[in-house]
């Protein structure tokens, strides 16, 4: 049986190696389960993890995918940090989508440069205020913010459906449930020609920098690490655990609304009943992936947009179903979680009962 | 509403919230134990297709619901495994759970849709069924039903009239200390986690079996997560896992009922309405912090290896 | 040690799959067509994207090695679909069919930039040169179903399913209730919005609800059979959605509107292959066979049997036209005067109930 034997202290060299033990473990499993789904093990993972990559038009598209993970991801990972457990970014998204796209498109008629950032300022309000909810509830009335933040999401999304089956529906589309589409005031500027690589995805970057930044260079950060370490410490100290539980909501609602209106401005150009194909969730899954670190975080992200795209193509050339998707993706999260115990520990194979569990009875 | 209507508005209520009671009362003893797995809805669609399979291999109603709560199982032992064999972040882990069921039922599932099963067979007890009133209420349900309405007081039993109940409540709340006296504490939370993917296996074969009688991929539509809501919902405590699933499908349904009424409201804020109930209830009953916290397990999400 | 193991493996790997990729590549040979779709749901839905994935099947059992088809299962509507679609269409398909509402702007945007490539868009209104668009009346298929449920309901209510409150969605409200109300003027519709095409548990709770307030019948537009196998259950009747569901329903399915695109998709491929492929607006009936309506269930009697087949028959040589003055509105005022019809575009933009459904429509 394996066990597990702690290191002194955390290696470095697995800190970078884990990952590329996790690819190969993945590339491994993924030889055994297309092999069984009757697939050349080599075209899947041709399809999967270069053929997205290998023309120009693809890359663009990964950074278009990754956006919204990246914002996400990148803001989560702050709160993770501090314990705060904000897992409806999904709806902070929605209320993004609502706020800045309804600005848009309340200046249809409207041709000014400044009608983009007004959409960009009212999308991280909405999901702020989105956010602010599970947080007052959780600092004033104590009420978990892993509720709230959840059941908020249904509630975000079920309000996106009234408003584009009902108010906001484009008065020419004979009543479809979809508002018009942003006039070029209101759409992102590509910065890649002939691609959907808008400007939101430098804003991902940019993000990245200062979450990075805050984390290590300021007493903020140094907040959030003691806190999240040990609570008690951190109040001794005199750290509010309440400012954070409200600044790392509100950082992660404005960031999860930016990503929102990134998406209907950018590559949607409108608002849909269906904005996002869970981007809020994913994320959570990207923060850990990432290590709860901004670099890993874009990094991860960037994995993960890889693997939907991979998705989609292995369906195109080889017609595996989406099953097959979700299958690989959830081994190759798994590889990539279970790597990381290489980082603190060593792997021993021995008998499972180590010496201190020993003579133990329950 | 007039009286007739009570009686079955009530029925709907209780196959609503039946697999709810199932998934959330295995993930609160897999939380009692100190481990948080958001794998439920992945759990669930493996125990549902797997379940149905089993079904229309065997016709048998009771292997399907055990391969449903083994195939539960057999998932939540990766997580288990991921988590607590490699120390893996249990949020993520459980996360990428749910990716992993969804596209693995739907694999599992490709010559189960389209297929028919007339459900569960409807058990009727002895005098009790003939009851007027309680007795169509309560007793003209299948064997799951009545599982569901035994299950609280079973977990409730076993957490807190237990040693075994003690001991992993222990497990959850100081898994140092547990670990000192000499309970094997990461055995007891490979049981905990087990015992949770039996129970959303369990909660998936109610809706494959039961609530609709037939696999379609997605089946489970995002029950999981309520599921998980309803175990914070109720803070970790058992009975309040059922009242949470009852007034949860009970607006739900009532929602349903009110709108066949012609009540003009646009339907999105009707069906907003169980979501919003839950946040107030919770905001009512979680005032009190020292409750919650002589519930909550400490060490929830919190890895444990024993030289740490 | 052991690391160095693994990496030895693990370059290994690497090393087989880079040699595996050199012989891949763009080899599709040129008379082989190549069709795409993009679904909105997955092909396991036994709804709306299962019936399109049959039809699918259909072009490649018709035609054999000389097509080679290819769908995307569950791409969503937002950010997604215009790349899918954009894949499909730059990977050497000459025609790709994209199934959904939501799809029609990616679609539109795509055929701008592949102008060989022809595109068909379902139940949209945008069109080009090589984009065409198609859809089906299933309200005529209402209308038919309305009349049985007529015919044969005795509490005068009927429960109806709803999705979400869309043109199409209303449209077949609108048309199954003017068809009931014909043969029994005092007959009412009940709907219930599900918010969710797709939700089998609210669906069958839905159906439970409506048959609780007095429905006998259950008409649905959700894709799942759950609330057939409701009135299975409660010893009502239904009808099927999108496919035959008797097999889930055999004593409560009185019919069923079978969505069928078989001869659509392969007549278009064809024309592809034919080269005489044009940008067209289809919306076909019961008489292109785009709806079909499906055997009857024993609980129809021969008499309504007839009726409800003259009706089919009427809608088909065009005799009958559902939406055939006088139609009047909640509110009682007749909106379409006797002699008169609703237009296709009027249709296409419905968001008003006729007289007969209860409830409010939200606006």
């Amino acid at each position: 049986m394996l066990r597990l034997e702690a290191r002194a202290e955390p290696s470095r060299a697995m800190i970078y190696l884990s990952p590329v033990f996790a690819l190969g473990l993945t590339l491994v499993a993924g030889v055994v389960l297309f092999e069984i789904m009757g697939v050349p093990a080599g075209d899947a993972l041709y399809a999967f993890f270069i053929e997205p990559l290998s023309s120009l038009y693809g890359l663009t598209e990964l950074g278009v995918k990754a956006t919204p993970l990246i914002l996400i991801g990148v803001a989560l990972a702050i709160g993770f940090r501090a314990n705060v457990w904000n897992i409806g970014a999904e709806g902070q998204l929605t209320l993004g989508a609502i706020f800045g796209g309804g600005v848009g498109l309340l200046l249809y008629d409207v041709d000014s440069k400044w009608v983009l950032p007004a959409m960009l300022l009212a999308a991280m309000l909405g999901g702020m205020l989105w956010a602010a909810i599970p947080a007052f509830l959780r600092t004033r009335f104590n009420t978990s913010e892993i509720l709230v933040s959840l059941m908020l999401t249904y509630v975000a999304t079920l309000l996106l459906s009234y408003l584009v089956h009902g108010p906001w529906r484009d008065p020419d589309g004979f009543n479809f449930p979809e508002s018009r589409m942003f006039h070029d005031a209101a759409s992102l500027p590509i910065i890649f020609p002939d691609s959907r690589l808008h400007i939101g995805f430098a804003l991902a970057l940019f993000v990245v920098v200062a979450a990075w930044f805050v984390i290590s260079r300021t007493l903020i950060g140094f907040q959030i690490q003691v806190i999240g370490r040990a609570p008690r410490a951190g109040a001794y100290a005199g750290f509010s655990h309440k400012k954070l539980i409200w600044m790392t909501l509100l950082f992660a609602g404005a960031a999860a609304g930016l990503a929102g209106v990134i998406e209907v401005s950018g590559p949607i150009g409108q608002l849909l009943p269906s904005i996002s194909p869970g981007y809020g969730f994913t994320a959570i899954i990207v923060a850990f992936v990432g290590r709860l670190h901004p670099v890993g975080v874009l990094l991860a992200s960037l994995l993960m947009a890889l693997s939907y795209l991979g998705g989609e193509n292995a369906q195109i050339s080889l017609n595996l179903p989406l099953a097959v998707t979700g299958v690989f993706q959830g081994l190759l999260l798994f590889m990539l979680l279970a790597c990381d115990v290489l980082i603190r520990y060593r792997i021993r194979i021995g008998p499972i009962v180590s010496k201190i569990d020993a003579g133990n009875t329950a | 509403m007039n009286f007739d209507l009570y009686l079955p508005t009530l029925l709907t209520i209780i196959t609503a919230a039946t697999p709810l009671v199932f998934a959330a009362m295995g993930e609160l003893v897999t939380e009692k134990s100190g481990v948080l797995n958001l794998g439920v809805e992945g759990m669930m669609l493996t125990g549902a297709v797997t379940g149905f399979a089993a079904v229309v291999v065997t016709d048998s109603a009771i292997l399907g619901c055990l391969a449903a709560m083994a195939a539960g199982m057999l998932t939540a032992l990766i997580f288990a495994f991921l988590v607590l064999g490699l120390q893996a972040s249990q949020v993520a882990t459980g996360l990428a759970l749910t990716l992993f069921g969804i596209g693995l039922s739907a694999l599992l599932g490709q010559d189960m849709v389209g297929i028919a099963y007339a459900g569960l067979p409807k058990l009727q007890l002895p005098i009790v069924s003939d009851l007027p009133v309680l007795g169509p209420l309560l007793f003209h349900h299948d064997a799951l039903v009545y599982l569901s309405f035994v299950l609280p007081a079973a977990v409730a039993w076993f957490l807190y009239r237990t040693r075994a109940g003690l001991i992993l409540r222990a497990v959850g709340d100081s898994h140092d200390a547990a670990h000192a006296i000499g309970y094997p504490v990461i055995a007891i939370r490979y049981m905990a986690t087990l015992f949770g993917g039996a129970m959303s296996g369990l909660a998936g074969a109610y809706l494959s079996l039961s609530y609709s009688t037939m696999w379609v991929e997605n089946m489970s539509a995002g029950r999981g997560w309520i599921a998980l809501a309803l175990v914070v919902f109720a803070t970790w405590r058992p009975w309040r896992v059922m009242f949470g699933a009852y007034l949860f499908g009970g607006i739900t349904i009532l929602q349903l009922y009110a709108q066949a009424f012609g009540i003009a409201v646009p339907s999105q804020f009707m069906t907003m309405l169980p979501y919003l109930a839950t946040i107030v209830v919770l905001v009512v009953i979680s005032r009190d912090e020292s409750r919650i916290r002589q519930n909550a397990p400490a060490c929830i999400g919190k890895p444990f290896h024993p030289s740490a | 040690m052991g690391n160095r193991t693994l990496l030895k493996a693990l370059c290994g790997t690497v090393a087989a799959c880079l040699m595996s990729f050199i012989g891949v590549g763009m080899s599709h040979a040129d008379e082989v067509t190549k069709v795409g779709f993009v679904y909105v749901g997955p092909v396991g839905d036994h709804g709306w994207t299962f019936r399109h994935d049959a039809g699918r099947k259909a072009v490649e059992a018709e035609f054999g090695d000389k097509v080679k088809t290819t769908y995307v299962e569950s791409v969503n509507e937002g950010a997604d679909a215009e790349r899918v679609i954009r894949k499909l269409a730059s990977s050497g398909h000459d025609l790709v069919f994209t199934t959904s509402f939501g799809f029609m702007n990616a679609t539109a945007k795509v055929a701008k930039q592949f102008p060989k490539v022809k595109f068909e868009h379902a139940t949209g209104y945008k069109r080009a040169d090589n984009l065409s668009t198609y859809a089906a009346r299933f309200y005529e298929g209402r209308a038919v179903i309305g009349n049985i449920a007529g015919h044969l309901t005795k509490t005068g209510i009927v429960g109806y399913v709803g999705s979400f409150p869309i043109p199409e969605v209303v449209r077949g409200i609108n048309a199954f209730t003017i068809a009931m109300r014909k043969v029994n003027p005092n007959a009412v519709v009940k709907v219930v919005w599900v918010n969710s095409w797709y939700d089998p548990g609210t669906e069958g709770d839905a159906a439970k609800a409506l048959i609780d307030q007095g429905a006998d019948i259950i008409a649905q537009h959700t894709d799942s059979p759950a609330p057939l196998q409701v009135a299975e259950q409660r010893g009502v009747h239904g009808f099927g959605q999108a496919s035959d569901m008797s097999a889930f329903a055999p004593k409560a399915q009185l019919t069923a509107i079978v969505d069928n695109w078989d001869s659509y998709y392969r007549d278009r491929t064809r024309a592809v292959m034919d080269g005489t492929w044009k940008s067209t607006d289809t919306w076909g009936g019961i008489a292109s066979g785009m709806v079909e309506i499906a055997p009857y269930g024993d609980a129809v009697p021969d008499d309504v049997r007839a009726d409800a087949d003259a009706v089919a028959k009427a809608i088909s040589t065009g005799e009958l036209h559902p939406f055939q003055g006088p139609i009047v509105n909640q509110a009682g005022e007749t909106v379409v005067p006797e002699g008169t019809t609703l237009s296709d575009e009027e249709l296409l933009g419905m968001n008003w109930y006729v007289e007969g459904v209860q409830g409010e429509l939200p606006k």
